[in-house]
């Protein structure tokens, strides 16, 4: 029975290519999440009722709902109706749907809270609302948002342990995998557990650099703030 | 001649390498009130929150009624100095009469409903018998720097200190306030206060202190420094004082 | 079997799972308040050497995945001592719990205005008296608002027991589910639905508290 350095050392090839898949999943859930939310923010915030209705019935279905369920329904359900796909498609969509749920509710908050002369303002130049929207309120809400958005970011790079229970071969399912084999549960967990530790602490600090390279000064959370967001 | 009630003997205090009192003595006797006045940055606020430790002082001594006020007594020797801040500072989630009462049934241990009926007489010295029942947010600035008054007045305070009582509260509303702290005077309550008030310092100071910079200037009677201050700054100060407050007047 | 048929028959079961889920939260919530009142007590108040490894807990609760928390308190205790894994579960995610209400609670007693403290001592309250009395009276009500929201993430939370083969409504689905053929989304999707409903019937109750308590002053979130 090797100690315990040398048996997390010997586990670190398989469970640092589940952190590659975990990322990878991580990454493209986040952009799809992203374009979603984006698209979902819209129609609440300048959409007619019916967007806003389907638009707001989706961020309470995603965030009224466990997330293991929304994978199982994803890659266990669809089949039913014909669609299916393969485990880690099937986590990637339903991280993104998730994450975009979230995303929507942050950014509609970071959009509400620019005074609305700003959209006034542009509008008053001969812009039309899209643009406006785009060059004028959008580069200001997505400052105030980056502190919200760096949790759920964080939030969900967590969640990519979820998807060990439909087989993707993330971290947690490595992990499992070695466990049961060896009997040694509790070490490769704690192995597995620094990593994820790691990840989200290099992740929270690259993107507070991020957050610290796009400031403005007068925008931003604590501008919100003073402004009474 | 008697001990001072309260003695003050050169007391300094930096803050951030900036020394703001710069060894203030002074003397205040029972039944005495005395008024500090001073631009912004005198050190005025700070002189006070020494007196009960609320702010440490550096050096000097202070003495109340015969005893050092140091660290190790802090609680009790704190509970005989009523405080009066200019914020108020009333506990937002205990009503006015609970306000009152809290002092006497945590700190000297009695109990809630003894607690209760002194602070009910408190709460009717000062005119708000009628809001007992009020959380702070529902009362006026006024109301709640007069509870504040009478959360201060239910512990028996050997002394009030009041810091800048009306500073914070709308023009209309300081008169009622001021009339409590006449009436205490009368009383025969020993008050140190720091006050842009001119109204109260002239008519119900035994002896105004003018500090700037952090030492005092000028003492003596209010006749005589509104009359006759020996030094410019008092003058200076005086005069610009007086000018706004005749100015608010000459508008209404 | 029709899928009506199906779901109606095996309603029992999932109301099982759901109460099982139910209780498991309750219990989680109550180990986790316990924990974050402490933690946040001594991180505000306490002396270095104490802060310190209450930091380092609290980070290891809030940044390791839920999963892996359960397999850990599962597997960990299990070495030792043959755990149930509703009570690993209870202890892996009342854990996890008590970070996040750290986090909610430190918030709202810093929120607390610093002339509530200074009031409290001038009139001569020590300061383990004018933090039980003023202090932490003050800071329950505005935690209330983001209390709820971790009640609503606990709730969800507590399908991931299934991994770790606690029984609540998640892991009952999975057993209809293999045991059914060709019925695997209209039973997910109850499951979700029951989820759904449970979770706005809780956050609705919370609402009502939240009536309950206020006092002006404390202006509740919109």
């Amino acid at each position: 029975m090797t100690g315990f350095f040398a048996f997390a050392w010997d586990s670190l090839p398989a469970l640092l290519d589940g952190a590659v898949v975990a990322l990878g999943l991580w990454v493209l859930a986040m952009i799809l999440g992203f374009v979603v939310a984006l698209g979902l923010t819209w129609c609440r915030v300048y959409g007619n009722r019916v967007l806003y209705g389907l638009a707001t019935a989706y961020v309470e279905v995603f965030r009224g709902t466990p997330m293991i369920v929304q994978m199982f329904v994803i890659y266990l359900g669809l089949p039913d109706l014909g669609i299916v796909m393969s485990s880690f498609a099937a986590a990637t969509v339903a991280m993104a749907f998730n994450s975009a749920a979230y995303q929507a509710e942050y950014f509609r908050g970071a959009i509400q809270s620019i005074p609305s002369g700003q959209m006034v303002a542009a509008r008053a130049i001969g812009m039309s609302r899209f643009d406006a929207v785009r060059t004028v309120v959008l580069p200001q809400a997505m400052r105030r948002v980056i502190p919200q958005w760096s949790n759920e970011a964080i939030l969900e790079l967590k969640f990519t342990s979820i998807a060990y229970a439909i087989s993707v071969n993330e971290i947690t399912s490595h992990a499992y995998e070695i466990g049961y084999s060896t009997f040694r549960f509790f070490e490769i967990f704690i192995v597995a557990a620094v990593i994820y530790l790691a990840m989200t602490t290099v992740v929270a600090q690259v993107l507070d650099v991020i957050d610290r390279r796009v400031r403005v000064p007068g925008l931003g959370a604590q501008a919100a703030e003073r402004a009474g967001a | 001649m008697s001990e001072p009630l309260l003695r003050i003997e050169d007391l300094h205090k930096s803050y951030a390498g900036t020394e703001v009192l710069k060894g203030i003595s002074f003397d205040l006797e029972r039944g005495e009130t005395k008024v500090l006045i001073g631009p912004s940055g005198s050190g005025k606020s700070t002189l006070l929150r020494c007196v009960n430790h609320l702010t440490r002082p550096d050096r000097g001594r202070i003495v109340l009624d015969g005893d050092e006020v140091v660290d190790n007594r802090i609680n009790a020797i704190r509970a005989t100095i009523g405080f009066v801040f200019q914020d108020f500072n009333l506990f937002t989630h205990l009503r006015a009469l609970d306000n009152v009462a809290v002092g006497l049934w945590r700190v000297r241990g009695m109990d809630r409903r003894s607690a209760r009926e002194r602070a009910a007489r408190e709460l009717e010295r000062v005119g708000l018998a009628n809001r007992a029942e009020a959380y702070p947010a529902e009362l006026s600035g006024g109301q709640q720097q007069r509870v504040s008054i009478a959360r201060a007045l239910a512990m028996d305070p050997r002394i009030i200190l009041f810091d800048e009582p009306t500073s914070a509260l709308d023009p209309e509303l300081t008169e009622e306030v001021v009339e409590v702290m006449r009436q205490l005077a009368r009383e025969g309550m020993t008050m140190l206060v720091v006050s842009h008030e001119m109204g109260f310092a002239r008519s119900a100071a035994d002896e105004i202190i003018f500090m700037d910079h952090g030492v005092i200037v000028e003492e003596g009677p209010p006749e005589k420094l509104f009359r006759d201050a020996q030094h410019a700054r008092t003058r200076d100060f005086l005069r610009i004082i007086s000018g706004s407050h005749a100015q608010e007047e000459g508008a209404s | 079997m029709s899928i009506y048929g199906v779901l109606l028959d095996q309603l029992p079961y999932l109301l099982q799972g759901l109460g099982i889920a139910v209780l498991l939260l309750m219990a989680l919530l109550v180990v986790g308040l316990v924990l974050g009142l402490f933690f946040a007590l001594v991180e505000i108040y306490g002396p270095l050497w104490a802060r310190l490894p209450v930091y380092a807990l609290e980070r290891f609760a809030r940044g390791v995945p839920a999963i892996i928390l359960l397999f850990l308190f599962y597997y960990g205790i299990g070495n030792v001592y043959a755990i149930p894994s509703f009570a690993a579960a209870v202890a892996a995610l009342g854990l996890r719990s008590g970070g996040y209400q750290s986090q909610i609670f430190r918030g709202a007693i810093q929120s607390v205005p610093y002339g509530q403290m200074l009031a409290a001592r001038a009139i001569g309250m020590g300061r383990m008296g004018a933090v039980a009395y003023i202090i932490v009276p003050q800071a329950l009500r505005h935690a209330i608002g983001p209390w709820s929201n971790e009640f609503s993430a606990e709730f969800k939370d507590t399908s991931l027991a299934y991994v770790i083969g606690v029984i609540e409504l998640t892991r009952q689905a999975h057993y209809i589910i293999s045991n059914q053929h060709g019925h695997t989304l209209p039973v997910l999707l109850f499951a979700a639905v029951l989820y759904f409903v449970v979770n706005r019937f809780g956050n609705s109750l919370l609402y009502r508290l939240e009536d309950r308590l206020e006092v002006p002053g404390f202006e509740r979130r919109s």
